[in-house]
């Protein structure tokens, strides 16, 4: 018998004659949805409670806020960064790399990408890897990640999110830059993640 | 000071055993006595005590905090309870269902039924790949089955990436907390074991290095960079694994998880059977359960998220049993199983704050060690007999629990089957009595608090055959109602 039929026989023989838990049963009587009317105020004051950098600013002053944020720095960008970001961040930084190799990576000063979906309640972008975003590397290497949320991308609590994202292209949640408190508890931000979070959120 | 002035206990482990079935598992050499034996002498440490209490009070307030911001904490925690349930009552169904979601997103699925196959699985894929060091992410399933010590013992070095479980592996001494492992180590300990011991493992320390937690930080960054960036195999564990997509969840927060998730070509992932859940929507409940018990915040600032072979990488799971069929087989103690590690029951604990994590002798401490090791390993140690003992009963760790696992009640069915001396059933019996009823409980938990001023150790009545033969103080000195109304 292989251990795959083993330890399947073992969890039938064990959970013989236990109380069924029926799907339907389960209570879900939680929040699937949080009423908020600001939400990208909540966002930035929650992103911001981590030791985030965030900057709330008009939709048409991103590409500009954008420009100011990287001038004379070293980019990294990913593939399918929209252009009204991508023109004004290539004449104002010092070099723009696009999609970089690794060993290029560690040598950048920043990396600035879009996301898929922000939640207001806990501080957190998700990069699910599409357009703007790039493989997971990309915003993992650099020591600093500067990232944009729009508007519509923003949803008040955890449901919301998990609702809107498929677990088809790979994930990462970010609440705040690297930290630890594994040192007597004390909170340091940075450790083996980007040490700096910067925010732009576009209203 | 002594580097085992802490209280740690002899940095080996018992191999698990090889080829034979059962339950091989890791036992921290050092400590074949009673929980009682060993606490005894985490008591008498004054570092040690100093370093859990300011830790532990710490977390539990930001813990608190967070919680009572969710006003549907009650609901999220009753659906987590329920998941749990009903995924384990058809956790064959929900395995077959992971498997084939696994491998159709060209991921490769492998099953152990004991640390012993798993660890030969593991160490033949790593073997199969050329290399001879791996990293590792945080993983208390490859601790469970003491992967470390039989990877080293075929030419594999794996180096912990975690910063705790990086200041445990240079210190060559044990994790005391799920959650922050090196809990019971201070500054000036990391330190000098930073200076002292990373040459012997890479990069050293840098010069004139500082006990700044953010300098020993920055230290731990220098050293593993390199690493990260140029190694070719990962080993982690996971936190959630959802069946119907296949998708694993790991839940980290210094950025080591996503460096070994990300960068090397093959990663593998030892993973407890029961940590599936069934539904993507699930994972709902439990990102909002996890972070908040866990470390107290909001959200923790990295969680990842992947289905099968992502960008290229390899990608195996290793399902792991290692005695968790038994557990689940226990009508009382099955419940034991709903536990997500969040190490919030460890940190409310008034026995765990004065025994400290070594003195439950595995690498799951405190009230759910005292629950899960006994169970997992079977009860024929000294030490496995004993756990079930290493509590009040004062009930502050169900509180907390986000998934409601009653531990007093686990704890008072498995005191009737350990096999103790006749005073213990005798105090046994008197906790059971007392846990009947609450309102009784309170009463004498206060009625035992106010007595302990006066006769220090005591406990009246049936209590004092148990009581006599200990010189842990299992009243807490004030009584967990009493203390929760204050804090
Ligand atoms: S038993 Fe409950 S509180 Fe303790 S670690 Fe497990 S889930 Fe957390």
């Amino acid at each position: 018998m292989s251990t795959r039929e083993e330890v399947l026989g073992r969890i039938r023989r064990a959970v013989e004659g236990a109380p069924e838990v029926p799907e339907a049963e389960i209570p879900r009587a939680y929040r699937t949805e949080v009423p908020c009317d600001d939400l990208a105020g909540l966002l930035a004051e929650r992103v911001a409670d981590y030791r985030a950098i965030v900057h709330v600013v008009p939709s048409a002053r991103v590409a500009a806020t954008l420009a100011g944020l990287v001038e004379g720095k070293r980019i990294a960008v990913p593939d399918g960064l929209p252009a009204e970001w991508a023109g004004p961040v290539s004449q104002a930084a010092a070099t723009v790399l696009a999609d970089p190799a690794r060993d290029e990576l560690d040598t950048v000063d920043a990396v600035l990408t879009g996301c898929a979906v922000a939640v207001a309640v806990t501080g957190t972008i998700v990069l699910d890897a599409g357009p703007g975003q790039g493989r997971r590397e990309l915003t993992l290497v650099p020591d600093h990640h500067l990232c944009v949320v729009r508007a519509g991308q923003i949803v008040a609590g955890v449901p919301e999110a998990i609702a809107r994202l498929s677990p088809d292209s790979p994930l990462t949640w970010i609440s705040g830059p690297s930290a630890t408190s594994d040192i007597e508890l004390d909170r340091v931000e940075g450790v083996h993640g980007p040490r700096t979070l910067e925010v732009v959120i576009a209203v | 000071m002594s580097e085992r002035a802490t209280g740690a206990p002899a940095p080996r482990a018992l191999p698990a055993e090889e080829g034979g079935g059962g339950r091989a598992s890791v036992t921290f050499i050092g400590m074949p006595r009673s929980f009682r034996e060993n606490a005894a002498e985490a008591v008498r440490n004054d570092q040690l005590g100093r370093n859990l209490r300011k830790a532990t009070h710490t977390i539990r307030g930001k813990r608190a905090r967070v919680v009572e911001e969710l006003p549907d904490w009650a609901e999220l925690r009753e659906a987590g309870r329920a998941i749990k349930d009903h995924t384990l009552r058809h956790l064959d169904r929900y395995l077959l269902q992971l498997e084939e979601a696994v491998t159709r997103a060209g991921g490769h699925v492998h099953w152990a039924a004991d640390a012993a196959e798993a660890n030969r699985i593991v160490t033949g894929l790593v073997q199969a790949t050329g290399e001879s060091d791996v990293v590792k992410v945080k993983s208390m399933a490859t601790q469970e089955i003491g992967l470390n010590e039989h990877l080293a013992a075929h030419g594999v070095t794996a180096y912990e990436t975690d910063l705790a479980e990086l200041i445990v592996q240079l210190g060559d001494d044990w994790p005391s907390h799920i959650l922050v492992p090196a809990i019971h180590r201070n500054r000036a300990e990391i330190r000098r074991i930073f200076r002292d011991r990373m040459a012997s493992w890479g990069r050293p320390a840098p010069e004139g290095l500082s006990d700044e937690p953010a300098a020993l930080a920055e230290a731990a960054r220098l050293h593993l960079r390199e690493r990260f960036l140029s190694s070719k195999v990962a080993i982690s564990g996971a936190n959630f694994m959802v069946a119907e997509t296949g998708t694993m969840v790991v839940v980290e927060s210094e950025g080591n998880g996503r460096m070994c998730l990300t960068l090397p070509e093959t990663l593998i992932s030892v993973v407890g059977i029961e940590k599936v859940l069934p539904t993507w929507r699930d994972l709902e409940v439990f990102l909002q359960l996890l972070p908040r018990s866990s470390t107290g915040e909001r959200m923790n600032p990295y969680t990842s998220m992947w289905t099968g072979a992502v960008e290229g990488q390899e990608f195996h799971l290793v399902l792991l049993d290692n005695g968790r069929t038994g557990v689940l087989a226990d009508e009382v103690g099955r419940q034991a199983l709903r536990c997500i590690r969040c190490s919030a029951c460890l940190n409310v604990c008034p026995v765990y704050e004065r025994a400290g994590g070594h003195a439950y002798g595995s690498v799951y401490p405190g009230p759910i060690g005292a629950i899960l090791t006994p169970q997992l390993r079977g009860m024929g140690s000294e030490l496995d007999n004993s756990l079930p003992y290493a509590s009040s009963l004062c009930g502050a760790c169900l509180e907390v629990c986000p998934v409601a696992i009653d531990i007093p009640e686990v704890l008072v069915e498995l005191r009737a089957r350990a096999r103790h001396p006749r005073s213990e059933r005798a105090a046994m019996r008197a906790a059971g009595w007392l846990l009947g009823d609450q309102a009784r409980l309170a009463r004498a938990q206060r009625l035992a608090t106010r007595l302990r001023r006066l006769v220090p150790r005591r406990l009246p009545g049936p209590g004092s055959a148990w009581t006599d033969t200990r010189d842990l103080p299992e009243i807490p000195e004030e009584s967990f109602r009493d203390w929760w109304k204050r804090s």
